[in-house]
Formats: C-alpha cells, sequence, structure tokens
C-alpha cells in the first residue's frame, strides 16, 4: 500500500564547526536519483549554529530545497539538542525518505530517531534503489554489507515511513556544482525542551596531526604486512609523491602500530575509490577488499601468487614490492619529466 | 551502584569463509564468542566496580546457546547474568531487540547502563541508542573513556576528528569502543564458580513489553534478499622480472591515463 502523505527524499546535511561535511555532498547525489525514481524533490535539513549563509551551497551541489535550522543550542552535536529539531521537523514535513552520513554523528542520531518515529532504519549502506514491488508501486531498497563484509543483505521497510538509512562515507558520486542555481530556502524553528539536556559538552580536542583525507585522493599506494615497517613505507611514500597521490593502509599495519587508523582502507576503517589503488604486499582479507574493491584501476604487488588481492585486482604482479616500488617510482619520475 | 552490560553472541566473523562453488557462508565450525566491543563494554563495567563496588548485571537475548557467553562474563567478574530467550523474540530487527532489552532492563534497579559500540556480525551500532530511547535516557556513544561523578558520569568519546569530553547527569546509556577497554582474562577460579551459577532465562511473560511488538511483527525492516558478495572478474595476474613488472605497470598506467 503506497503511503502518499510523506513525501521527498530528505538528506541530513552534516556540518562540523560550520563546515559541511563531504558525505552531504555525496548523500545529495544519490538522493537526486531516488528522487528522480520517485518524481519527488531532494530536500536538505541544514542544522547548527549560524550556518544559514550556506543553504545556497547545499542547493548547488543537488538540493532544490534546504530547510534551516539554526540555533545555538545546535551549534555541537549532541544527540537530544538534534534529535528534538530533527524529529520536529520530520513530524511537521513528513519525509519519504532520509538519509544520514554513516558517521558517529550519523549513526548516533538516525538510530534514536528511528525509535522515536517508530520507523525503520538500515545502517552503513553501499547501495540504494528505487524498484517497483509485486503490486508495482516503487519502493525503497537499502543494501549493505553483514558479517563483516562476507554478505550483503538488502532491506526494505515496507509499511513504515520515513524510511531512513545511514550511508557509508565515500561511496555515494557527489555531483558537479551547478553555480548560481536558484532552489527554495526555508527555515524552520523548533520548541527545545531544555530539561531533557542532560549531556553537556566540556571540551573537544582536534585530533594533534591534521590527517589529509585518504578518501578524496585520486590516487593511493597502499601498505600491508608485506610491507613490514615504517621504513617500507618510506618507499611508497616516495612513489606517492611522485605520482601526486597518497599512502593508505591494511589493517594489519594499523595494528602494527606502523601506521595511523586514519589511514586505514577497509571495513573498520575508510572507503575509498581512487583512481588507482596500488595495493602493496596486501594479502587483501574481504574486511579489506570491502573499503577498496570499487576503486577504479586496482594494480596488486604481493609475493604470494594465491593472495586473495588478486581476485580483485585488475593487474597482478607476484613479485618483490621492496624491489618493484622503488624501481617504479624511478621509472614514472623519468616518464613525467619527458 | 548497579550497572547493566548488554551482550551478544555473535559468529566470530573474521573465521567465516564462503563456499566457492555455491556462494554462501559456511558458518559450520565458526566459533561463537562474546561480541568484541560488549566485551569491551563489560571491561569497563568491571574496572567501574573495582572503583566504586558496583554490582555487574549482564543482559542478553539469543538463543540458549548463548548461556556459554554469559558464563564467561561471570567468569570475567560480573555478578548475575540474564539470558532473554524465547521463540517470541525471533525475527527481531534493532527496533525489536531494543525493545525487548528495554522491556528488560525496565524491571532491573539499574544507576548506569553499558553496550558494545555495534556487534560484529549485524554491524549496526543501532540497538544501544535506540535502548536509550525505549528507556527516554541519555545516550553517549563511541565512548573510550568514563568515570563516574556525584550525579553522574563523565566520559571521552571519540568522533573521526576528535576526542569530545562530555558529562552525563543522571542515568544513561554507553556505548564503547573495544580498542579502548582490553579486556581481562577469565581467572581459574571466576571459570569455575561461574559453572556452579545461575543463568536466568527469561521468557517474555516476565518483561515488561506489548507482545505484539515483539520479534519479527515488531520490525519494521524486513530482509528483502541476502547474497554473497559478487567478486568482480580477477584481472591477469603476471609473474615477471622486476623490470619486465614495472614497464608493464607503466604501460597500462598510460593506458589508462593515469599518468
Amino acid at each position: 500500500m503506497e503511503n502518499t502523505e510523506y513525501k521527498n527524499v530528505y538528506i541530513f546535511a552534516e556540518q562540523r564547526d560550520g563546515v559541511i561535511q563531504n558525505v552531504a555532498y555525496e548523500l545529495l547525489g544519490k538522493a537526486n536519483d531516488l528522487a528522480k525514481e520517485l518524481g519527488q524533490q531532494v530536500v536538505a535539513l541544514l542544522l547548527g549554529d549560524g550556518i544559514s549563509n550556506q543553504a545556497q551551497d547545499l542547493i548547488e551541489m543537488g538540493a532544490d530545497e534546504v530547510i534551516v535550522i539554526d540555533r545555538p543550542e545546535l551549534k555541537d552535536y549532541l544527540t537530544e539538542q538534534y534529535t528534538q529539531a530533527m524529529y520536529q521537523v520530520i513530524m511537521a514535513r513528513k519525509p519519504r525518505i532520509v538519509l544520514y552520513g554513516a558517521t558517529t554523528i550519523g549513526r548516533d542520531l538516525a538510530p534514536r530517531l528511528s525509535c522515536k518515529l517508530k520507523s525503520g532504519l538500515v545502517a552503513d549502506c553501499t547501495k540504494l534503489t528505487i524498484e517497483p514491488d509485486k503490486e508495482g508501486n516503487l519502493d525503497f531498497y537499502s543494501t549493505r554489507p553483514a558479517f563483516g563484509g562476507n554478505l550483503m543483505a538488502t532491506i526494505v521497510c515496507p509499511t513504515s515511513r520515513p524510511q531512513m538509512s545511514t550511508v557509508r562515507p565515500g561511496v555515494m558520486q557527489k555531483m558537479q556544482r551547478q553555480a548560481g542555481k536558484k532552489g527554495v530556502i526555508s527555515t524552520f524553528t523548533p520548541n527545545f525542551d531544555s530539561t531533557r539536556f542532560k549531556v553537556r559538552l566540556v571540551e573537544t580536542k582536534q585530533n594533534e596531526e591534521k590527517v589529509a583525507d585518504i578518501s578524496n585522493a585520486k590516487i593511493l599506494i597502499s601498505g600491508g604486512r608485506g610491507v613490514h615497517d615504517a621504513e617500507g613505507f618510506k618507499k611508497l611514500q616516495a612513489l606517492a609523491d611522485t605520482m601526486g597521490g597518497m599512502v593508505s593502509s591494511s589493517r594489519a599495519m594499523v595494528d602494527a602500530g606502523v601506521m595511523d587508523h586514519a589511514y586505514q582502507v577497509g571495513q573498520t576503517g575508510k572507503t575509498v575509490r581512487p583512481n588507482l589503488y596500488m595495493a602493496c604486499g596486501i594479502s587483501g582479507a574481504i574486511q579489506h577488499l570491502a573499503g577498496m574493491e570499487e576503486s577504479g584501476y586496482i594494480i596488486a604487488i604481493n609475493k604470494d601468487k594465491y593472495a586473495p588481492i588478486f581476485s580483485v585486482a585488475d593487474l597482478g604482479i607476484v613479485g618483490d614490492l621492496h624491489k618493484i616500488v622503488p624501481m617504479l617510482t624511478e621509472r614514472i619520475k623519468k616518464e613525467l619529466a619527458q | 551502584m548497579n550497572i547493566i552490560v548488554c551482550v551478544k553472541q555473535v559468529p566470530d566473523t573474521t573465521e567465516i569463509k564462503i563456499d566457492p562453488v555455491k556462494g554462501t557462508l559456511i558458518r559450520d565450525g565458526v566459533p561463537s564468542i562474546m561480541n568484541p566491543d560488549d566485551k569491551g563494554g563489560l571491561e569497563l563495567a568491571l574496572r567501574l566496580k573495582e572503583q566504586t563496588g558496583a554490582t555487574v548485571t549482564l543482559v542478553s537475548m539469543g538463543p540458549p546457546q548463548a548461556d556459554k557467553m554469559l558464563r564467561d562474563g561471570l567468569a570475567m567478574g560480573a555478578d548475575r547474568a540474564i539470558l532473554l530467550s524465547d521463540r517470541r523474540f525471533a525475527g527481531a530487527d534493532t527496533l525489536a531487540t531494543s525493545y525487548a532489552l528495554a522491556g528488560c532492563i525496565k524491571t532491573l534497579d539499574y544507576d548506569l547502563i553499558i553496550a558494545g559500540r555495534q556487534a560484529i556480525d549485524g554491524d549496526t551500532a543501532q540497538v544501544a541508542p535506540q535502548l536509550a530511547e525505549h528507556l527516554d535516557l541519555p545516550q553517549v556513544s563511541y565512548v573510550i573513556d568514563a568515570v563516574k561523578t556525584d550525579n553522574g558520569v563523565r566520559v571521552k568519546k571519540e568522533t573521526e576528528d576528535s576526542v569530545q569530553t562530555l558529562e552525563v547527569e543522571g542515568k544513561c546509556v554507553l556505548t564503547v569502543l573495544a580498542s579502548a577497554f582490553k579486556a581481562r582474562y577469565m581467572s581459574v577460579e571466576g571459570i569455575i564458580d561461574a559453572y556452579n551459577r545461575e543463568v536466568e532465562v527469561w521468557s517474555a511473560d516476565q518483561i515488561d513489553v506489548d507482545e505484539n511488538l515483539l520479534g519479527l511483527k515488531g520490525s519494521p525492516t524486513k530482509v528483502h534478499k541476502s547474497f554473497p558478495k559478487s567478486l568482480k572478474e580477477p584481472g591477469e595476474v603476471f609473474e615477471l622480472s622486476d623490470e619486465e613488472a614495472v614497464e608493464l605497470i607503466v604501460s597500462r598506467l598510460k593506458e589508462k591515463h593515469i599518468i
């Protein structure tokens, strides 16, 4: 049965310190696909303090409408404050679908809201589609990895509205910016019940080393157990520098303390889809493959010709990365100098 | 102080393999373990017990076999273990699971609820925030440190790019990361003791719930289908001299306009 009272595809436009997060743009990209299938609109919900001037940015990146909730209570993300505001705007506007980034914010907020709304929520999705059901009504399907990435499950919420999903960052494609695009910008004023604010933010300590985000890299030279140590990673870094790329890592080298978690690719790290992913000395556990197999072109260098990484590589080289990577660096330098 | 720790028995997903012919999960012989983040939650509870003399109660929902995991928890130092086990709970999604857990916890006397961030089989991270909503309690997720204060807890929370310090007034639900709380081993006396103690098995009749909101009936999400991850067609694998390998890589990179 089609419930027509609930309309349009909404996204939660996550911001931190007033900076709209990449995942919000990715959600706008996917929301546009879904809205087109449904013949409906894309609406972005922008919550924060002093963020009204960023609404146009969301319009240009794919929103038809932006609802701004600009309140001092929403300066920093706190579960209760954000839940109250989101719950009220959802009850007032009745979205068909609401998408959130599967970040520490989205995965805290969305389940809380889904319970308040008694609606279905699907976690950490990697694929979202609109397909007709047996009666020909269009339904919303969310696909996600489970069992550590061993199994994919497609989940549907047949009756509850809105249908909500958190979406893994780095998986969906942003749209090209349409500078000067016109859209609707409206505001919403929630009534906060501050007697329920029981959690106070005392301080936020930014991680000291401001690490570049590997999910933005076009070229990733990634190292695993076969790289051995920090010395080994220097060889990868030299190649990455030559090619204008970045170095990333498998979980093994993060657990070994060689690389920081921020550089980890995989199920418990980041999902990446660079144009080139070069896996050096990475055996390719399924949890790792889950984070990189959508890359444009995958080259694997590994001593073990039976390493599972070769099953997803476009080009596999059985060999010693410690010899090949430095030679390749010199060879590419020469190539680029021409 | 009374602390409740929510725990789940899960298959050790790092041991799961895919049948290369049928393309299905091979679950035979895969060990069942206490979910790692939940074990971290139990460790935090036991540290608070050492500091404050709190009692620690384990609550789990699952099949009768989860008895073993709960005994492991008792052997680590928990004081009491309750297993919600009833066919009426079957087929529950996160909303119906959190509802049943809330129905159990409502009947208990508690000051703090600790859960793991997420389970390694479902990976949803949804049950604990939904539990907090059912119980109308504040929540803090991704917790890496917690200390008792006069009227609540003071916690550290890890986000993608920061560590936040938060103060919670009154009762709350915390979700913790296994990496922050390296779990202790079971003691020999603890193991022997645990097998002489009772794991309380509760049915849906013993908890404060509307039966229509349990299990499959109370679950707004349905699994439409599940399938093994499709692996793409493998590319070519070459065993060449180092020089030849380098030339091959360079030619492919040029072909793909990467350099």
